[in-house]
């Protein structure tokens, strides 16, 4: 289908209409993780380890196994011993050897809260007596969990073997360094020293949790014949699968994965931990097993993301042109090699359009919980170092921030920071409209500041299935396969109505398990209202073809002279005969007499996602003797490119800079002595309740993808980009204090105002 | 396998029996919003829970010749939508509604909180700066308790096996005396005190303060009723000089640690600044009243 350029040719597209799920939603019916039970069903739970580092010397199941009423006790030696083997599932590089370890340990644990041992019983109570019962016998080592600490000659060594990549000698000696990566182009030092001014700063970010509402919850029964159901809560059934199938060296063919309901992923559920776990009790006990994570699990045992540290140096003239600029990051891995340090080093300078630039990072493990995507991941990371120097810079040079970055904008034709060049982008866009907004001139009153920050994210395309069922009643059917997270349900139906022609609400979308639809990737990257929007435009329009073959056969004429308008088959001109129009319907109605039902599927690897860009705009006030940080005013805004249902653009954008506010004023895992969370609950870990906000507006910048139909790009990671920078500048206006470490919560503010009294 | 047995008995000696008698723990429950929580993550694992609500009077407010009866299971929501108690005594009101959200307020009460025994507890100080006494009951008979009495340490109280609270007393306010209550929490609610003051204060008719209590919670093992803090109040009408020497009071009062909520140099000095903010609002209530 050729681009609608022109906004006033839609019908569908950029209307409000109420979510096709929303009703499930209110009333409570549906269906999550949690919810379904089958005949016969196990509690499944999980003997994690108390230790951040040891070695499994033994572990002595018979006890528990003894306990009238457990049907099953699985360690790692009920699950095969699969080789390193690097894949591309979920939202970035794995290896299922470290996906395999990580569900269960083998030989030795790597974090607080790592999984040892599993056990299926017949209620709740006697799966935690069994869990008591199993007797662990643990050598423990010595433990490191932050970046620096665990890049020190001396740390402990979580992998004998791992020497570092990427660094040229290759080291001799195994280091907790997984890999170094560096991108960039021009000589960076020589634009330094072109510089007039040059700016530097050290910062760092502590790990958060996605804190989705939902925590991991999946039921799985395997037949004797080996055959397997899964009804899980993820952000992919067929990653699910994949996962599933490599970790216990399965047929993907004898696993079927039904997507549950999802209460909240934000990339944490892109990775498997206990589907397997459940698949081999099930398979042990002849019984369904049901796990449910609790809140403490989700935790200590899930993915945050990475903290870490960023060193940021720029360069720039007097006038404001960047001539080089240098950023150092180092991101802590959790207990497995994959950071998310390239994009996190890819996204730091993508905003500008620079001559001389270089990211490196360096990828390091240390004994904390595995990292899993979160929301752009890396980006947030990056950025709020990169956006404080801007600051800092802007500052410095006298000049208004927005204008500073206007100054270095990216804009089509720019030669990325991370290689690529730019196709059309929006980003000067984005900040004329920043700079226009009432909010940029508001005024403020004492202890207020207001800060500017910006952020880039690629956005992805990738493999998507679609079909779309014309019904005999000329209602429609839309399956894809994937998951909705962010209303995409909605956004699919509406793709579809607008291609056929025919009102929304004659559309109901459904999601597709494993066996009902094609391979779909996750729910991630921002790519499903482009990529399976994509598949599902491509099947309608395949619909729509057949829909005026029908009619042509109904009419005796050749298909080559009907159109469809608006829901209907017309003849395409006075020579095609002077039928009446056919509306879809009525095509349906007839489709047994010529040919038999009107389907179409579309399976495709979608190219071509759009980046987009973002700039908030925050107010806050800071209490100088309590160190609070109330929130005053929040504006997001971004380039959707299209939005194709504004709500939910919205809502994503509100969602993401809520994440992000979090992230910078409270959100921080903190460990004890011994590298045992000590905050593993939502009363200590401190995510934003909705009195602590103001309204987020979010303003949609549209500069239309020409590579998507409708113009889509990617919405759902821009927002949680710039907040932790955007607030860490208001800060330093409302008090003139720079603060360095995140998050700046009430004890570090305070502690900056005792410092700056001296 | 554990058992667990639950009775709400109709009256106390029936509620007294039940305790005394039990030969594992028993735990008394009025809302459940602490108990029931702990239940669950297997913080206690009691082999019986007496649930008081269903003893006559426990729950519901009466207004006597001598001031205030609070019944001990009664609800925060009860609590804030009393007029006269709001009126007399709005430091106790507003640190009762500060507990937990509308939900939790259906439930959580004062006896609760108090024996819960946190030192973060938000009635708490508010209880204790107004002078509050609980009456407690047992097999022993019935006695009164200065509020500030009763917690000994974080998690006990000095209630013995069958004893518990059946109600609280406040006197009647005299002429120019109120009371308020802060708390200090890194986000806007659904959060734990870092700390917590209560502030009552009774002002003579020139607004000349001649009696005062002041109460942190959060930062010391139990509740710190601050003597040097309610000196450096009486006598003033809330003067610079006087602000600074409660607020050197407040700090020198603090025995906290330091922990994931904060640390023990921004606790000592936010219950200086908690201190100054809570006496200005008592101040103002006792003038205008
Ligand atoms: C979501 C949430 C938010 C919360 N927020 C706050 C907050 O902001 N501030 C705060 O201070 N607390 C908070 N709490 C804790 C709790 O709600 C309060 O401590 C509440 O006042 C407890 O009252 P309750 O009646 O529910 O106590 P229960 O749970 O019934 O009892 C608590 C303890 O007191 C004992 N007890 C109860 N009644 C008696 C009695 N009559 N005599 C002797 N012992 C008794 C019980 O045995 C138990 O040990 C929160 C709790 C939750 C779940």
């Amino acid at each position: 289908m050729n681009f609608v350029a022109n906004k006033s040719d839609l019908k569908v597209v950029g209307t409000r209409p109420v979510r096709p799920d929303g009703m499930d939603k209110v009333t409570g019916k549906a269906q999550f993780g949690a919810d379904l039970t089958l005949a016969g069903t196990l509690v499944g739970k999980i003997k994690r380890s108390p230790h951040a580092h040891a070695r499994i010397v033994a572990i002595d199941t018979s006890k528990a196994l003894a306990i009238p009423g457990v049907k099953s006790v699985i360690t790692a030696a009920d699950i095969p011993d699969i080789p390193s083997e690097e894949a591309f599932v979920g939202e970035g590089p794995t290896n299922f050897r470290d996906q395999s370890l990580n569900c269960i340990a083998r030989d030795k644990v790597l974090y607080e809260g790592h999984a040892v041992a599993a056990v299926a019983a017949t209620s709740s109570a006697i799966a935690d007596a069994a869990l008591a019962a199993i007797e662990v016998t643990y050598e423990v080592l010595p433990h490191v969990i932050d970046v620096e600490a665990a890049m020190a000659e001396d740390a402990p060594i979580l992998f004998e073997g791992m020497i570092t990549q990427g660094v040229d000698p290759k080291p001799t000696k195994a280091s907790n360094i997984v890999k170094k990566v560096a991108f960039g182009h021009g000589d960076w030092q020589a634009g330094m020293a072109e510089a007039d001014v040059v700016v530097e700063g050290k910062y760092d970010t502590a790990a958060v949790h996605q804190a989705y509402i939902e925590p991991h919850a999946c039921i799985a029964s395997v037949n004797p014949d080996g055959q397997t159901t899964i009804f899980a809560s993820s952000q992919g059934q067929f990653m699910i699968r994949q996962y599933t199938a490599k970790i216990l060296g399965m047929d993907i063919a004898d696993i079927r994965v039904t997507p549950a309901e999802i209460g909240g992923g934000f990339g944490g559920k892109t990775i498997v931990y206990i589907e397997p776990l459940a698949v081999a009790m099930s398979r042990q006990a002849g019984r369904p097993v049901k796990i449910v994570m609790t809140r403490d699990e989700v935790f200590r045992a899930s993915g945050p993301t990475s903290g870490g540290t960023i060193e940021v140096k720029i360069g720039a003239k007097k006038d404001g042109t960047i001539t080089g600029a240098y950023a150092m990051v180092k991101l802590q891995a959790g207990a497995f090699p994959g950071s998310p340090v390239a994009p996190a080093c890819m996204c730091a300078f993508a905003m500008y359009d620079l001559k001389n630039v270089m990211a490196e990072g360096y990828d390091v493990v240390s004994n904390r919980a595995k990292v899993a995507a979160y929301r752009a991941p890396g980006a947030p990371i990056s950025t709020f170092a990169v956006e404080s120097v801007m600051d800092e810079l802007a500052i410095k040079l006298g000049m208004d921030p927005i204008d500073l970055r206007m100054k270095n904008a990216a804009k089509q034709g720019t030669k990325a920071s991370y290689g690529p060049v730019f196709p059309v982008i929006g980003f000067e866009e984005v900040l004329e409209a920043a700079k226009a907004h009432p909010h940029w001139t508001a005024p403020l009153g004492p202890n207020q500041g207001r800060g500017v920050a910006t952020g880039f994210w690629f956005n992805i395309g990738g493999e998507s299935s679609a079909s779309v069922f014309v019904n005999e009643d000329g209602s429609v059917s839309v399956v894809s396969g994937s998951p909705d997270i962010g209303g995409s349900r909605a956004s699919m139906a509406m793709m579809a109505a607008e291609v056929l022609g025919i009102p929304y609400e004659k559309v109901r979308p459904i999601i597709g398990d494993t066996a009902q639809i094609g391979i779909t990737g996750v729910t991630g990257g921002s790519r499903v209202t482009f990529a399976t929007g994509m598949a599902t435009t491509q099947a309608a329009e395949r619909a729509v073809d057949e829909l005026k073959k029908r009619a042509a056969m109904i009419w005796d004429i050749s298909p080559d002279a009907v159109d469809w308008k608006d829901g209907e088959a017309v003849p395409a001109g006075a020579n095609a005969g002077g039928f009446d129009p056919l509306p879809l319907a009525a095509i349906a109605l007839k489709a047994a007499k010529t040919g038999g039902p009107i389907n179409a599927e579309v399976s495709i690897n979608a190219q071509g996602a759009g980046a987009a860009f973002g700039a908030h705009i925050a107010d806050v006030e800071v209490d100088p003797e309590t160190g609070f940080v109330k929130i005053l005013r929040y504006t997001a805004v971004q380039d959707v490119g299209r939005a194709i249902h504004p709500s939910y653009v919205e809502g994503q954008i509100q969602g993401g800079a809520t994440q992000g506010i979090g992230w910078a004023l409270n959100e921080e895992y903190i460990y004890d002595k011994n590298g045992r969370m000590d905050n593993a609950g939502f009363l200590d870990y401190r995510v934003p309740v909705a009195s602590d906000l103001p309204m987020i507006e979010a303003v949609l910048v549209e500069v239309p993808n020409p590579r998507h139909p409708f113009g889509v790009r990617g919405v759902g990671e821009v927002p949680i980009i710039p907040p932790m920078a955007a607030i860490g500048n208001a800060i330093k206006a409302a008090t003139g204090m720079r603060l360095v470490s995140l998050p700046m919560s009430p004890p570090k503010v305070r502690a900056a105002f005792d410092a700056a009294k001296g | 396998m554990p058992r667990l047995s639950y009775a709400a008995p109709t009256s106390v000696p029936d509620a007294i029996k039940l305790l005394a008698g039990a030969a594992g723990l028993a735990k008394v429950m009025s809302g459940g919003t602490d108990l029931l929580v702990q239940l669950r993550s297997g913080r206690t694992s009691p082999e019986l829970i007496v649930d008081t609500k269903k003893i006559p009077g426990i729950v519901g407010i009466r207004e006597t010749e001598s001031g205030f009866v609070i019944g001990a299971a009664t609800s925060g929501a009860e609590i804030g939508e009393h007029a006269g108690l709001c009126a007399a005594y709005p430091g106790i009101v507003e640190a009762t509604n500060l507990i937990g959200s509308t939900q939790v307020q259906g439930r959580a009460s004062l006896a609760g909180n108090l024996c819960n025994a946190s030192p973060a507890a938000d009635s708490v100080p508010a209880v204790i700066a107004s002078r509050g006494v609980a009456i407690v009951v047992g097999p022993n008979g019935q006695r009164s308790v200065p509020v500030e009495q009763i917690v000994t340490a974080p998690g006990r109280t000095s209630l013995a096996k069958g004893e518990f609270i059946l109600e609280f007393h406040l006197p009647k306010p005299k002429a120019h005396q109120s009371d308020a209550y802060l708390r200090f929490i890194p986000r806007t609610e659904m959060d734990i005190a870092v700390v917590g003051c209560g502030v009552s204060v009774t002002l003579d008719d020139n607004g000349v303060c001649i009696d005062a209590r002041v109460v942190l919670g959060a930062v010391a093992p139990t509740q710190v009723v601050v003597e040097a803090g309610a000196k450096a109040l009486i006598g003033s009408k809330l003067d610079e000089a006087a602000l600074a020497a409660l607020d050197a009071a407040a700090r020198a009062a603090c025995n906290p640690i330091n922990d994931k909520r904060g640390t023990i140099d921004f606790r000592v000095k936010v219950a200086g600044v908690m201190a100054r903010r809570t006496a200005a609002i008592a101040f103002e209530r006792a003038g205008a009243r």
